[in-house]
């Protein structure tokens, strides 16, 4: 089973690989530099896709949850959806952070601030990386799916109640240090195409990825099923009574 | 009310369990006490650094030794198969998670209580502006006591549970230790004023944490 037909999921792919060297090519250089930052802003190409990415899987994973959990329209397919786009958004999320602070060290002096929005990903990150870690624990397919849904809608519930409370926290003690206007001017012209360009690449990437991991989940699934399967023939074909002899006088 | 009565009822099983083991008495509490000397230890008291960060350590030795109470609280139900016991108590559902929440709600403001008396001993911390922060101290209880419930159920006899539910849970309440530890300093400082805010910020998460376990609860159940 598959969530894309093969032709369309390998057309998909050569595309987004063209894609992304499209976005190679135009935020390495037919983009200016910037005024202000000069070519450490490039990484924005990057960064700010990363980080739309990271926002959409986990979306896609509380959509996933949600239809899980609804009666109606409870299929296992929505249980790899959420499983496979919470992978991807912990990576990507994981990214963005990286990136966010390989651009902050040049520009802002720091590698790491305590600004609402780097918080609010830092968190984002290790509740849904709490979400795999449950996932994988091996259980009834069925029970697994439902507990890692419910765990997956809570976690999303709570992240504009992080975002709340850390931004509140931040905008209380101290003004807008390093966001502040000056550093973050209206982007335009090329600079602007740029990251469109980048934001609809990485969505392509994120739709193939997306297909593949689900087809892996697929196929896991079947291993496992296989697997016990053969163990149960296997028990069933040793000569009966083989496990009395052992206790016997 | 019977959900009411039924939630009661639990409690009391919990906490008559509690009275006669005295787990999170003998071990929890001072577990806690010890956290709060190993930060005496690692921020060198005599520079003042201990009372100024008082208010954030005293949480984080509370959200410690909430994980530990949440674990036991299902730790209890662990043997014996209780926890078919409880299944087919035909208790409901929400009144399990409200008497399980209520016994170790019970326990960690016990637990915060003498964690108070040590700050102010130890940390030479001078609590003023009692209101908000009695408040302050059971919105965050709440928040958090609900939310370890429902991970205390989400994971309850699995096998890798000692170590997934802090990761499960410690993220989620970041927002509680935060408002609780900006509560407490605007009460320690003397501005109620500055602490009413984050008091609403801690009643709105309780009220969610709450809400969601109320109706996760019942089909976690199920599955544990």
């Amino acid at each position: 089973m598959t969530l894309l037909p093969r032709p369309v999921s390998v057309a998909l792919g050569w595309f987004t690989l063209a894609a992304l060297g499209a976005l190679a090519v135009l935020g390495l250089w037919v983009a200016p530099s910037d005024a202000v930052q000069s070519d450490a802003q490039r990484l924005m190409y990057l960064h700010v896709p990363a980080a739309w990415l990271a926002y959409l899987a986990f979306f896609v994973t509380a959509i996933g949850s949600a239809l899980y959990l609804w009666p109606r329209t409870r299929a296992m397919v929505w249980d790899h959806v959420a499983g496979a786009s919470a992978e991807l958004g912990v990576i990507f999320t994981g990214l963005t952070l990286v990136l966010g602070s390989l651009w902050g060290r040049p520009i802002w002096g720091v590698w790491w601030a305590w600004d609402a929005r780097l918080v609010t990903t830092a968190v984002l990150f290790f509740l849904y990386l709490g979400y795999l870690a449950l996932r994988r624990i091996p259980a009834d397919p069925d029970t697994r799916a439902k507990r890692s849904a419910i765990a997956a809608l809570i976690a999303f519930v709570d992240v504009p109640i992080v975002h709340f409370s850390v931004s509140w926290w931040r905008t209380l003690h101290q003004e807008g240090t390093v966001f502040n206007s000056e550093l973050s001017p209206e982007i335009e012209g090329t600079m602007a195409f740029t990251l469109w360009f980048g934001v609809l690449a990485f969505t392509l990437l994120y739709v193939y990825l997306l297909s593949k991991r689900y087809e892996l989940a697929v196929v896991e699934d079947e291993l496992e099923e296989a697997e016990l399967e053969l163990a149960i023939a296997e028990r069933i074909s040793e000569p009966v009574g083989s496990a009395v002899v052992r206790g016997a006088p | 009310m019977t959900l009411l009565r039924e939630a009661l009822l639990v409690a009391a099983k919990d906490l008559r369990i509690e009275r006669r083991a005295k787990i999170v008495l003998s071990q929890v509490v001072p577990f806690a006490v010890i956290v709060l000397l190993l930060f005496a230890f690692a921020l060198d008291p005599d520079r003042g650094v201990l009372t100024r960060a008082a208010p954030g350590l005293f949480w984080v030795a509370v959200l410690l030794a909430s994980l530990l109470a949440v674990s036991r609280s299902f730790s209890v139900e662990a043997e014996n198969r209780a926890r078919d016991g409880l299944r087919l108590s035909a208790l409901e559902p929400m009144a399990i998670f409200l008497g399980k929440g209520l016994a170790v709600l019970a326990q960690l403001l016990v637990l915060e209580a003498l964690l108070a008396v040590g700050v102010v001993v130890l940390y030479d911390l001078a609590l003023r502006s009692l209101l908000p922060l009695v408040l302050a101290t059971l919105a965050a209880t709440i928040g958090i006591v609900a939310t370890g419930i429902v991970y205390g159920v989400l994971t309850a006899g699995l096998r890798l549970r000692e170590t997934l539910v802090p990761l499960l849970v410690l993220p989620v309440v970041t927002p509680a230790l935060l408002g609780a530890t900006r509560a407490w300093e605007a009460s320690v400082d003397g501005v109620p004023g500055e602490a009413w805010p984050w008091v609403a910020v801690l009643g709105a998460f309780a009220l969610v944490a709450t809400t969601i376990g109320l109706l996760a609860f019942g089909p976690l159940l199920e599955e544990s």
